[in-house]
């Protein structure tokens, strides 16, 4: 599993790179996590609002931070 | 066991979390109608200021203001993001895609303040539109009037002012998005967008993934926003409300009405000029526009006073730098600079 987090170092794009781990943590997964903080880079993924979530070349989550309890879930089901 | 273990797919989440946003609307209810009072009872009674003097009158606004801006903040942000949440970026791009100038200019400004938009995304939001075939002045029309018309920034108005500045103000910062965004489109100014921009290629599908959210899904959303920006602007408000509450205490009833009242014609310029370098959101800089109101300054230099903290800050110029050359943004700035000052002297002749 490959995941991205999307944003060019707004407050929210670490708040979303920091719930990731815990998420990935407390599944015991691991999957490295890559910062995309250049703009053509984030729009190529045809994403307008940042932080946005990538896992898998799959853009899931757009404009939020989702709680650590959706991220696991999100990741769960990439997973399996 | 293995029966009684599944939770039944039932509504019973759903009503849990709408339960709970019932309770806190009752809650709001009631701590907005006892505000008053309470602070009253605590700063005269309790701790014994004399209302009569500045010190205690200064102290008396300033708890009660914050307490109230706080309150009617949170529930309308709350409000707002839960409403927002069924409209997307995505949406609002499709929707304009193949718009021409003018009706597209309308529609843009229309949709910026019903899109929900943070101006830390402007770049990617231009990107996006642009390459998406969006026309310059359009896109421009939907950046200006996303910040502008905030609709915390209109309930707040209503709330503070009355409904009739809230509705000039709306008019007003939809009509500039309008104007400037066609200005721009008019002067043909392509040449002077960032050449990546053009060169961007769209792969996949658009995403839009504001279509399978739940409702506790969209009151999460509403809680956390509502967190962000109270954590985000509460430095602004405290220092917006204190420099209210000095002014309330100590400034005289019509002070600026003789500096800086509708007659003197440097007032609205000087208001534009001042707001540029400062940068709050629309929410943050109120409770100073309210008192500066309330000491003499004229509604429009106070309009203007705020469009300018919302629509031209500083760091937002600096982001758009990146995909806008110097001489682009130059024109952004005179073009939007213009229009608030239009509405400024406008307001002021009417009002």
């Amino acid at each position: 599993m490959e995941i991205k987090v999307l944003g060019s170092g707004c407050a929210n794009c670490k708040a979303l790179e920091a719930r990731t781990v815990e998420a990935l943590d407390s599944l015991g997964l691991q999957a490295p996590i890559h910062k995309v903080t250049d703009f053509p880079s984030i729009v190529a993924y045809d994403v307008m609002s940042t932080p946005a979530l990538v896992i898998d070349e799959r853009v899931v989550v757009t404009g939020r931070v989702p709680s650590v309890n959706e991220l696991r879930n999100l990741l769960a089901g990439v997973q399996s | 066991m293995t029966l009684l273990a599944k939770p039944p797919v039932s509504r019973r989440p759903i009503l849990r979390s709408w339960g709970k946003v019932l309770v806190a609307v009752a809650l709001w209810i009631v701590f907005y109608a006892l505000n008053r009072p309470f602070w009253e009872w605590v700063v005269f009674d309790a701790a014994g200021l004399n209302p009569g003097t500045r010190f205690g009158s200064a102290v008396e606004f300033f708890v009660f203001d914050t307490t109230k801006i706080l309150l009617l903040l949170g529930g309308i942000i709350f409000v707002v993001t839960v409403l927002r949440s069924f409209m997307s970026v995505e949406r609002t791009r499709a929707l304009l895609g193949g718009r021409r100038e003018g009706a597209g200019n309308v529609a843009a400004a229309g949709l910026g303040v019903v899109t929900p938009f943070c101006s830390c995304s402007a770049v990617p939001g231009f990107i996006g539109f642009v390459a998406a075939g969006v026309p310059l002045g359009v896109t421009m029309s939907f950046l200006i009037a996303s910040p502008m018309v905030n609709e915390v920034a209109i309930v707040m108005l209503y709330g503070l002012f009355g409904w009739h500045v809230a509705a000039l103000y709306v008019v007003a910062g939809l009509s500039i998005a309008i104007v400037a965004g066609w200005v721009i489109g008019r002067l043909r100014l392509e040449s002077l967008v960032e050449p990546f921009v053009f060169e961007t290629t769209l792969r996949g599908r658009p995403i839009d993934l504001s279509a399978d959210l739940s409702w506790s899904d969209r009151f999460a959303m509403g809680r956390q926003e509502m967190r962000n920006i109270i954590a985000r602007i509460w430095p602004y408000l405290l220092v917006g409300i204190g420099v209210g509450a000095a002014i309330h205490g100590w400034v005289p009833e019509d002070f600026f009405a003789e500096v800086a009242g509708p007659d003197n014609p440097l007032a609205v310029p000087v208001a534009t000029l001042v707001g540029i370098p400062l940068y709050s959101n629309a929410a943050g800089v109120l409770p100073l526009v309210e008192a500066l109101h309330a000491k003499g300054l004229a509604m429009g230099t106070v309009l203007a006073f705020m469009m300018s903290v919302v629509a031209l800050s500083l760091p937002e110029l600096i982001l758009l730098r990146r995909v806008l050359k110097p001489r682009l943004l130059a024109v952004f700035v005179a073009v939007v600079g213009t229009g608030i000052m239009t509405v400024g002297f406008l307001f002021n002749m009417v009002l």
